[in-house]
């Protein structure tokens, strides 16, 4: 291959590799919006608290975030539970205002937080067990990378089949579809909200595990990959898992050669456009269902 | 007749405080000559304004926007790049920055007022955040590094004090006062009834013949309007902008936390809830420095999640308990 060939190559698996977490990330987002119909503003800060939690578990009890990753989910599953029961339940009625201001105030409390708690200084896992890097056909792969990307495609897959496959899983999309008429057929809808809750939370905890490999650990990590997972549910269509988890790959490849075509600062910008333009010329995204 | 000497004499002594309040704040820069205070009073007055601002599109028409700091820089960007290449007097940047707010609230209000509720919200964070990242990566206006306001001889005209701070007080104090004087009027005409009438709910709205777009419109390009005078104010107090201080997202969450604890769609609630953030937010600041610079907005994010589920009207609504209702001229959520 051509060195430019190979710089290209490249480029294009880094897109992909992360663009696969991105999906995780959305898919957490968009269960919750399609089950509850409710935008998850904190998600950003419930990664955010996962690779905290990663990091302590290694800090202070030396668990490599590779053994602690049940943990995190699990961890996260609860500050899903939780955050639905203490917050989301009470404005399920509410004016949109008091919806978008209960999680936005969520997400400004726990940034905060963790700056408060623990410094806005960056932290990072000095020595993960997942390391280093391969090559393969002239092209590096980091590892910590390619793991991170196969557990996000995993998970995302677990998550799908969940959800289509299983009883709790169908029950939950009869709820997305329509609260009152799942209600009659027994099926309780506060059960299926906490457990959409629960879920798009620990998706999450497997993302914040994974990424705490390789990544440096702040309070504001969260919004950089949540704003990317906005864009990705609406290109993917709002509530469309299949949808957030093609979108993710594009958004990944988008986001990689907009830095290498265009240049590295300007990457967001055309993310932020893709948005904008979905939104307005194709509110339903790729596969939304309305 | 009697009716209204019995509410003379219930609201009484809410107008003698308020009177009490009002010439306590005329007279303010009088009673210290320390900075801090006066620094502290500019900046309640300044997030009153910008929070107002925000109030007329969050609050009255009910578009949650979390943008608003692209309003604000283009107001600071505009006055201090026309006073750096052609020497413009300030002034005439402020109302030049507001109008590019104006042209710049069209350009997004236009496609997103189709959106409703988050997916207007999330579009202007992408909208807001665009903005960011073009004037960081923009030479021609500093860039990354910002600006300084060039120099002048201090005075009214050149809207530039350098050894004192009171100017700036009343400067702000006036701005302030008339963005509260425009919701005032809106409040209790016809623009300001559609927009509530929007928020409620814009399906019947338009089924009334209001035409949703027109006014969600005027409320967008008022309230970017005053955030972009807000913007230049800041840059000729501080005499020194960047992205990071005029443009960043940080911003535009907390323009919009002042409103929603003082009472989102009352007039009085952005000073409110500038009165309260604003102390609360540069006394932890100064007193606790680094760590602790975060424990205000902890408390803050607390209270508006507390606020969101247990009373969407904010700190007014809880005001409004103690009193009968239209006093204060603002209106139920």
């Amino acid at each position: 291959m051509s060195p430019g060939m190979t710089l290209f190559s490249q480029v294009l698996i880094n897109g992909l590799l992360i663009g696969f977490v991105f999906s995780l990330i959305a898919v957490g987002l968009t269960l919750i919006f399609g089950v509850v119909d409710i935008v998850n503003f904190a998600h950003g800060e419930f990664l955010m608290l996962a690779m905290y939690a990663a990091f302590w578990l290694y800090h202070l009890f030396s668990l490599d975030p590779t053994v602690s990753l049940p943990l995190c989910t699990l961890f996260l599953f609860f500050i899903g539970v939780v955050t639905y029961k203490l917050i989301i339940s009470r404005i399920l009625d509410a004016p949109m205002l008091a919806q978008i201001f209960s999680t936005f105030g969520l997400m400004v409390f726990l940034r905060n937080l963790a700056h408060f708690l623990w410094s806005s200084d960056y932290r990072m896992i000095k020595e993960p067990l997942i390391k280093g890097r391969i090559e393969v056909f002239g092209l590096f792969i980091s590892i910590p990378q390619l793991v991170a990307a196969v557990g996000a495609l995993i998970t995302t897959g677990l998550v799908y089949w969940f959800v289509t496959r299983t009883e709790t899983g169908r029950a939950l999309q009869a709820t997305a579809e329509d609260k009152e008429a799942a209600a009659l057929m027994g099926i309780n809808s506060d059960r299926m909200y906490t457990l959409a809750w629960g879920i798009g939370a620990a998706s999450v905890g497997v993302a914040g595990a994974l990424l705490s490999n390789f990544y440096f650990i702040f309070p504001e990590v969260g919004d950089i990959f949540v704003l990317t997972a906005y864009v990705v549910v609406a290109l993917g269509g709002f509530g469309s898992i299949p949808g957030a988890f093609i979108a993710g790959i594009i958004i990944g490849l988008v986001q990689v050669l907009g830095g290498y075509f265009l240049s590295p600062a300007l990457k967001m910008v055309i993310v932020y456009l893709i948005y904008l333009l979905v939104v307005v010329l194709r509110p339903q995204g790729l596969m939304g269902r309305w | 007749m009697v009716a209204r000497i019995a509410r003379w004499r219930v609201a009484w002594p809410v107008w003698a405080g308020a009177a009490l309040l009002g010439i306590l704040v005329l007279v303010f820069p009088l009673l210290t000559t320390r900075p801090f205070p006066i620094h502290v009073m500019i900046l309640i007055f300044l997030y009153a304004l910008l929070s107002q601002a925000w109030n007329l599109i969050g609050g009255y028409a009910g578009q949650v926007s979390l943008g608003h700091a692209m309003f604000f820089g283009i107001g600071a960007y505009t006055s201090t790049v026309l006073a750096i290449r052609w020497h413009i007097n300030p002034w005439l940047g402020m109302i030049a920055g507001g109008i590019m707010a104006v042209l710049l609230s069209i350009i997004i209000g236009y496609p997103c007022f189709r959106l409703k509720g988050h997916y207007f919200a999330i579009a202007t964070i992408a909208a807001g955040e665009i903005i960011y990242t073009l004037f960081v990566n923009w030479e021609w206006v500093g860039g990354a590094r910002g600006l300084f306001v060039p120099m002048q001889p201090e005075s009214l005209v050149n809207f530039q004090f350098h050894s004192t701070k009171v100017p700036y007080y009343y400067i702000i104090l006036v701005l302030a006062a008339i963005s509260f004087v425009v919701t005032y009027w809106l409040e209790r005409n016809r623009p300001g009834y559609y927009m509530r009438a929007i928020k409620e709910d814009i399906d019947a709205a338009r089924s009334l013949g209001i035409d949703a777009t027109k006014y969600k419109m005027l409320a967008m390009m008022i309230s970017a309007f005053f955030t972009a005078i807000g913007g230049t104010f800041y840059a000729q107090y501080v005499l020194y902008i960047d992205p990071d201080s005029v443009l960043p997202l940080a911003l535009s969450i907390r323009v919009c936390l002042v409103a929603v604890l003082g009472g989102v769609g009352t007039l009085w609630g952005p000073l409110l809830g500038s009165a309260i953030l604003i102390p609360l937010a540069e006394f932890t600041r100064v007193y606790l420095g680094g760590g602790g610079r975060a424990l205000h907005l902890v408390v803050y994010g607390a209270l508006v999640v507390i606020i969101a589920v247990f009373q969407p009207g904010g700190l007014m609504a809880l005001v409004k308990r103690f009193k009968r209702p239209g006093f204060l001229g603002s209106s139920p959520v």
